[in-house]
């Protein structure tokens, strides 16, 4: 029997799977040489391979090297259509029509832009020494000779030998010649491609295995011919032409980049697909660059205002032109004859169109430039608050939250979906043996998160809803002690031997070895401990075995043939070591759902044991085999409604003579060829899978990450929706949901998956279609029942749940239905997405964003998360123990998903209120300042004059408005952290776009208008021709627009007073600093004669002056009454959420009545199907159900 | 009572936990958490009232004494422009732009009020652009302050230099001087009108220079308004000049001409003298004299007072308004039934 059987590894077999690789297959060969299968491969003869030129194995990922990035990355900032138009502006600034200077107009573009590109050129200069380093990592090269030397990555080429040594990454994809192992197996971790961090086997052609030493590269040559380079992980097709013979290929012997050679000691293989050619680069996708919600509208709001600046420019170039052609000839006082081209009134068309780029410039304060400084600063001062905060901070890590790009706060607090990844994200990827039952007796005191909780809300004894879950948490975590890793089990009836003493030992006997002999594990012996780890295909199987352990049955070594087991209490001397010889073992596989292995003991005695799927542990017992059947069913019940993964554990007692007839059969079904080999196996493998004996069951808990099933309820309640894609198995994926609580008991599963091949192939027969066309018309159908049966749920409470696994999520993406399939998406509470490659999770975000229209973020950990990460709307990442890819590729990286609450109810609401406030406000105050220099343009016929100093509206966005507004957009809360994380549903208020709606937005534009009419006519009004002061003098152009100044300072000034909420000192002192340091300024100003009529303005011609007072008073509150009046009205009639949660903290009532704002808390989440509350009630419902059906009919009362 | 308990241990729970935490980071601070003390003011029916009731009682007076004010002001204007012009005259161009004529005009004007000195003497043009770009551009302040920088005039093109030589002053605003001239009789005396600190003190000893002196100015071809008064010859004397530079902001602007220190009687009647020089007919622009006193506030400003009468009478208006709502629709502040999922189409 050879070792590679044992191991036959059957997730890697995709679409071509019929190319078998123990021989030439014509299927496989058929398809190369065609088109999109030209690549050849002259192993072990660079000479021949040259001419070919594939890549090499360089890699880079950045956006520029040193000579374009300056040409691209000022292509990249001048593509925002905001700043073309200050470039445009700034070099007009050169010429004479030009109403300012133009220092004025070039500064502040040059510190934008330059600001933009060196965040730009840091960055890429992260992602090139990132990529350095993995260029420059060491790999065993063949030199010839039978020699091999080290050689930097970036150096390989296609058609290389290397040898890679345990635990390297594979520098490119290879194709695997031979191993250390004498059957060219070896073991490959994956996790930076599909995020499992199980062992995947890969075998080497028989043809290959006598290369197994440096010295057989001597003369080794051969050629293989294969597919272009794909993004497609699961599949390959390619001939392997060698000694004459050809030998197809399957993705069996690939070996893929950035996975990891595990357990085995060194591997050859052929460099096939290099750099960018491999399959993991072909699965990046571009990184894009995300820009949120706000700034998009903003951009529109941009064209908007762009819009008026155009039309007030043509207002004012036209009456321009008309004044010119038939006014000026007649101002003699401005000498029109000696006029230039810019006011010549032969040719007032001319004048008009100079004259209107003059007004572009003049009138450009409407889209201030300052307004993307202050915003860009304004993030990166959020972010940094987000850095800081020590609720996100993990102290195992020692990391806390990261805003790694600054662009997206305000995104955070408008998420509508919630993609996340599984494994690594929701879980630990740690398995715990919790409970079992054997013999009919459940085992195990541990009990699972829901069940605590649940017992403990029963125990509360009354039936409102008012008990916060907190409590329940609480308590939760303090009881945690941790076992060995693993186990969480405890019972002293099986412990310390102490299940000998039971009156079912010899069952419980059976069970442990069952355990501890039924697996493919590998043990790995720790040399300085001298402990034992084992390496195990799935976390579970590592779980019973580190669970067989405790309970006295240490697998300690596996040889070729035999399985060697340390029995701490089956004997009375003490320790013994058994061998156990290993006859066949029956792989796992998802469509056998079993897995079994026939073994010889060292008594002869013939056993089979076989561990399960209940359902089809069930079917297959024996009459006498089903003592415990009721009771394990209970059990098992039980168990999966707990959360935990069970399987069920048989056994039975072979005859010599039966298992030697049906060993021969099976050997002839193993040896034969052809298509049908594998169901032939199968056959085979049924036939002494029979008359098993129930022996009992294990339950193992998914160990999830600290928090996450509380995370995802208040998520849940928040009104966010989730989504889990997976890599996994769907059982376990289907497991985890039931973990976290995305699926319960009573849930209705709706679970799309395309039917096995053979069915496929017979309906493809019967309807004369392709088995592609097939499957896709049996999918259809499926969604189709699906969406009908969520039609015609009339229960309100009913919860539906789609569940879908990859090869289904293929066709489901496709054009033709991926509507359809988001649709019955939708009406699902909860959506699960299993076995999905990387690009499926970036297709099927995509999907969600471009389907839904709402923010989307994507959450995960691994490399194969990246794509995901990238192409949803917010990528977070994970930064935990796993590579650092998926935090490189994410806007935000957190250390646990619990942060994610807090970073999205908490935060995210906080930045996007504040930036929604922010531009708000800034294109009112923008706008009311602007439009007065229009109006005063038609007072001063429409000459270009401003009746500001230029160095008022230099310094009104840079100084004298600007911190207020920073410091809303940086300081503003609402209401209080607390509150956010008690009352969900103020959340709601980002997904529903409460705050930067157009109705909001034209309103504070409206406000604009209005303040700049006030300010502008009042002043006209009272500064008309009077005298002003006493003295007699009347008020010239200076003192008119330094009035006017003063009350736009005042009056944007008390505004964003009366926007803001919450103020603290630094509020205050920006706020009122602000008007004080414009008193300062233009004392200042008046002492420097530079000023020109503003000379001593305030000292001696202002100041002194009533009416200058007067006016800035009657301005001030004539542009604050109507938003007064608009606030005080929506409070009192219309008020929002957070206006009463303000209130009630504000009359202390949540500490006078407490019961009202526990209750209020309660009622603040959003009603959900899904998570932990949902499914606490569920159960409850359930409970009471059962006590109601005792008495009369009695409703269940909810609090109203 | 099990309920109360919990509840109550959760939140020691929480306020240890914080502690905890809080204690373990050096980084952590009440300004980094985010959790500064902060007033948080909040618009109670109390306060909108308040608030309105305020406004009212500040505005209202200031809004009645500047209306006073404004009235006690008396005014007397006179628009000459057309009368000044012989009735013979159809050209009113031809002849204000014809040098040999000698342009006077005598205007009656009677005293409608007492008016207690000092009075202001006015001229008022009108739809005259001083606030036009090309004008206000016009000057150069260096050369007006400093002796040395004569040759400054960047700016005043077209009347900049004269022959190659810098004009000082250069440029189209004090190339178009006002050259009207009144002279005032009153009850055949003589009254005289005080020229001295009709311009701010500030541009006499700052901005225009007391060495600096007139070059080549209103020596071109073409002449624009008055040449300057030979008998003082530095610049900061020049009070009309200076007074002139000061640009005004509406094409529709009065400048101060000069004091009496005359108190006048009702019903006196002064006789103007006036030289009607000034071009204003090409544009068709009106010219005026002006009489007038001034309170604290200034001149005659109806419409300060008005203004301040009506926002304040408004806000009265809004603060009986907001009551009356408050009193027929009253929500008590925190109520938490206006909670949005206490609210009738959301609520169970």
């Amino acid at each position: 029997m050879r070792w590679s059987k044992l191991y036959t590894f059957n997730c890697f077999r995709g679409h071509h799977g019929d190319a078998s690789a123990d021989g030439p297959s014509s299927d496989g060969a058929g398809a190369v040489g065609g088109p999109g299968f030209s690549r050849v491969v002259h192993c072990n003869n660079p000479g021949l391979q040259k001419p070919l030129k594939y890549p090499t194995n360089y890699i880079t990922t950045t956006k520029y090297n040193i000579i374009t990035f300056f040409p691209k990355a000022i292509f990249e900032q001048f593509r925002r259509v905001a700043n073309l138009y200050f470039l445009l502006t700034a070099i007009l600034s050169l010429t004479p029509v030009c109403p300012f200077s133009p220092v004025s107009m070039i500064a502040p573009l040059a510190f934008v832009v330059g600001l933009s590109m060196l965040k730009e050129g840091l960055e890429d200069w992260r992602r090139f020494i990132q990529d350095m380093k993995v260029n420059n990592r060491k790999i065993a090269v063949h030199k010839g000779d039978g020699e091999f030397m080290y050689r930097h990555w970036e150096e390989l080429c296609v058609g290389d030998v290397v040898k890679v040594e345990k635990d390297q990454f594979f520098p490119a994809d290879l194709l695997l010649l031979s191993s250390s192992y004498e059957d060219g197996i070896c073991y490959v971790e994956t996790m930076n491609l599909d995020g499992e961090t199980n062992l995947k086997v890969k075998r080497s052609l028989e043809a290959t295995l006598p290369l197994e030493e440096d010295e057989s590269f001597k003369d080794f040559q051969a050629v293989i011919r294969c597919e272009d380079p794909n993004p497609s992980l699961y599949t390959f097709t390619g001939n392997f032409e060698y000694e004459r013979q050809v030998f197809a290929l399957d993705p069996g012997q690939i070996l893929l980049r950035d996975s990891k050679l595990r357990n085995t000691s060194f591997i050859y293989g052929v460099v096939i697909f290099t750099g960018h050619d491999s399959k993991v680069m072909q699965n990046s996708t571009e990184s894009p660059s995300k820009r949120s919600r706000i700034e998009k509208k903003m951009d529109l709001i941009i064209y908007i205002l762009f819009t008026v600046l155009v039309l007030i420019s043509l207002i004012s170039s036209i009456g321009f032109a008309v004044r010119i052609k038939l006014d000026l000839p007649h101002w003699w006082y401005l000498q029109p004859q000696k006029s230039n081209k810019l006011d010549d009134p032969s040719r007032p068309a001319l004048s008009g169109i100079f004259h209107l780029i003059t007004a572009l410039i003049l009138y450009g304060y409407l889209i201030p430039i300052s307004l993307y400084v202050s915003i860009e600063l304004v993030k990166v001062l959020q972010a940094h608050f987000i850095n800081q905060d020590i609720h996100m901070f993990d102290e195992e890590t020692g990391n806390t939250a990261q805003a790694r790009t600054s662009n997206l706060n305000e995104e955070l607090g408008q998420v509508h979906t919630v993609l996340s990844d599984k494994t690594g994200t929701l879980t630990c990827n740690q398995m715990d043996f919790l409970k079992c039952s054997i013999a009919g007796v459940s085992y195990g005191v541990g009990s699972s998160e829901v069940e605590i909780a649940a017992a403990k809300h029963m125990a509360s004894g009354d039936d409102d809803h008012d008990m916060p879950l907190e409590d329940i948490w609480e308590e939760n975590n303090e009881d945690e002690i941790e076992l060995v890793e693993g186990v969480t089990f405890s019972d002293d009836r099986l412990m310390h031997g102490n299940w000998t003493k039971e009156p079912n030992s010899s069952t419980i006997l059976l069970f442990f070895r069952i355990l501890a002999l039924c697996h493919t594990a590998i043990p790995e012996t720790n040399e300085a401990t001298g402990s034992i780890a084992y390496e195990a295909e799935s976390p579970d199987e590592g779980a019973f075995l580190v669970a067989a352990r405790e309970f006295g049955f240490e697998f300690f070594k596996r040889t070729q043939s035999s399985v060697f087991v340390r029995e701490k209490h089956t004997s009375p001397n003490g320790t013994t070591e058994r061998e156990f010889k290993i006859l066949n073992l029956l792989e796992f596989n998802s469509k056998r759902k079993r897995m079994t292995v026939i073994l010889k003991d060292e008594d002869g005695q013939i056993l089979l044991f076989c561990k399960g799927a209940d359902s089809i542990i069930f079917d297959r017992l024996a009459k006498n085999g089903r003592v415990y059947e009721v009771d394990t069913t209970r059990h098992l019940n039980d168990y999966g409604e707990a959360g935990l993964r069970t399987l069920a554990l048989s056994y039975r007692v072979l005859e010599e003579a039966e298992y030697s007839s049906w060993n021969a059969e099976f050997l002839r079904a193993k040896t034969s060829i052809g298509p049908d080999r594998e169901l032939q196996l199968e056959r085979v493998s049924d036939l002494i899978e029979r008359e098993l004996i129930l022996v009992g069951a294990t339950a193992v808990e998914d160990k999830l990450q600290k928090g996450v099933p509380q995370c995802i309820d208040r998520l849940a309640q928040a009104g966010l929706k989730i989504w889990v894609l997976t890599g996994d198995k769907m059982e376990t994926a289907i497991n985890i949901g039931y973990a976290c609580s995305l699926l319960r008991q009573g849930m209705k599963q709706i679970c799309l998956s395309i039917p096995t091949g053979d069915q496929v192939a017979q309906d493809a027969k019967k309807s004369s279609l392709t088995t592609e066309q097939a499957a896709k018309e049996s999918l259809l159908s499926q969604i189709a029942n699906g969406s009908q049966m969520v039609k015609l749920e009339k229960d309100p409470d009913a919860a539906f749940a789609l569940v879908i696994d990859g090869k289904a999520l293929a066709f489901a993406l496709e054009d033709d239905m991926k509507h359809m399939f988001l649709n019955l998406a939708i009406e699902c509470a909860s959506v699960i997405c299993c076995r999905v490659s990387p690009k499926q999770k970036a297709l099927v975000t995509r999907l969600v964003k471009e389907g839904i229209g709402q923010t989307t973020l994507a959450i995960g950990d691994g490399a194969n998360d990246v794509g995901m990460i990238q192409e949803a709307d917010i990528g977070v990442g994970i930064s935990g123990v796993e590579g650092m890819q998926a935090v490189m590729a994410s806007d935000f990286s957190i250390s646990q998903f619990r942060f994610l609450e807090r970073l999205l109810v908490v935060h995210g609401h906080w930045c996007y209120k504040r930036i929604a406030q922010m531009i708000c406000y800034f294109f009112y105050k923008n706008i009311a300042f602007g439009l007065t220099i229009f109006y005063f343009e038609a007072f001063a016929g429409f000459s270009g004059q401003s009746v500001y100093d230029d160095w008022f509206m230099l310094l009104f966005n840079v100084v004298l408005t600007s911190l207020p507004v920073i410091s809303l957009g940086v300081f503003e809360q609402d209401v209080s952290s607390e509150i956010c994380l008690q009352f969900p549903a103020l959340y709601q208020q980002g997904p529903k776009n409460l705050f930067f709606d157009w109705y909001r937005i034209l309103g504070w534009m409206g406000n604009g208008l209005y303040s700049s009419l006030a300010i502008f006519f009042l002043n006209l009004c009272i500064f008309y021709d009077q005298a002003i002061r006493a003295g007699g003098q009347t008020a010239d152009m200076a003192a008119v627009g330094t009035t006017m100044f003063t009350c736009i300072i005042w009056a944007v000034n008390m505004q964003i007073a009366l926007t803001m909420s919450h103020f603290t000192w630094i509020q205050h002192l920006f706020v009122w600093g602000s008007i004080t340091t414009w008193y300062v300024f233009i004392l200042a100003y008046g002492m420097t004669l530079r000023s020109g009529d503003n000379y001593q303005i305030l000292l001696e011609v202002l100041g002194p002056a009533p009416i200058y007072w007067a006016a800035t008073l009657l301005v001030t509150a004539a542009c604050n009454i109507p938003y007064l009046i608009h606030i005080s009205y929506q409070r009192s009639c219309n008020p929002l959420d957070h206006h009463v949660i303000q209130e009630i903290k504000y009359l202390k009532k949540d500490v006078e009545d407490q019961t009202m704002w526990k209750r209020e808390r309660s009622k603040a989440r959003q009603k959900t199907k899904i998570g932990f509350t949902a499914r606490v009630d569920a159960k409850i419902k359930q409970i009471k159900g059962k006590l109601h059906k005792k008495g009369p009919s009695l409703t269940i009362h909810t609090v109203s | 009572m099990r309920t109360f308990r919990t509840h109550f241990s959760y939140e020691a729970l929480l306020e240890l936990r914080s502690s905890y935490t809080c204690s373990s980071v050096k980084t952590d601070s009440k300004f980094t958490q985010q959790e500064l003390p902060a007033c948080k003011p909040i618009l109670t029916p109390k306060w909108v009232i308040s608030v309105f009731v305020l406004i009212g009682v500040i505005f209202v007076p200031i809004g009645v004494a500047s209306l006073r004010a404004s009235q006690q002001v008396v005014e007397i204007v006179d628009r000459y422009d057309d009368a000044c012009v012989p009735a013979n005259v159809t050209d009113k161009l031809a002849y204000i732009q014809d040098k040999s004529i000698q342009k006077s005009c005598t205007r009656t004007l009677t005293v409608t009020k007492d008016m207690n000195q000092p009075i202001f003497v006015y001229y008022q043009l009108d739809n005259f652009y001083q606030n036009h770009r090309r004008y206000v551009k016009s000057r150069s302040d260096d050369q007006l302050r400093d002796k040395s920088k004569a040759a400054v005039t960047t700016n005043c093109d077209p009347e900049a230099t004269l022959n190659g030589k810098p004009i000082v002053p250069c440029g189209l605003i004090a190339w178009s001087l006002f050259n009207d001239t009144y002279n005032l009789i009153l009850n055949n005396d003589n009254l005289t009108v005080d020229k001295k600190d009709i311009s701010w003190k500030s541009d006499r000893e700052h901005k225009f220079g007391s060495d600096v002196f007139p070059q080549n100015f209103q020596q071109g071809p073409l002449i624009g308004g008055k040449t300057l008064d030979p008998n003082v010859s530095q610049l900061s004397e020049q009070e009309d000049l200076i007074v002139w530079m000061r640009t005004a902001a509406l094409p529709t602007f009065r400048k101060l001409y000069g004091r009496i220190h005359v108190d006048l009687k009702v019903n006196d009647t002064i006789t103007v003298h006036l030289e009607n020089n000034y071009n204003t007919y090409s544009f068709g622009g009106k010219k005026k004299l002006v009489l007038s006193t001034t309170t604290w506030l200034g001149g005659k400003n109806d419409f300060l007072g008005l203004a301040y009468l009506t926002v304040g009478g408004l806000c009265f208006f809004l603060a009986f308004a907001f009551t009356l709502l408050y009193l027929i629709k009253p929500r008590k502040s925190g109520d938490n039934n206006y909670l949005s999922w206490n609210r009738p189409p959301v609520g169970r």
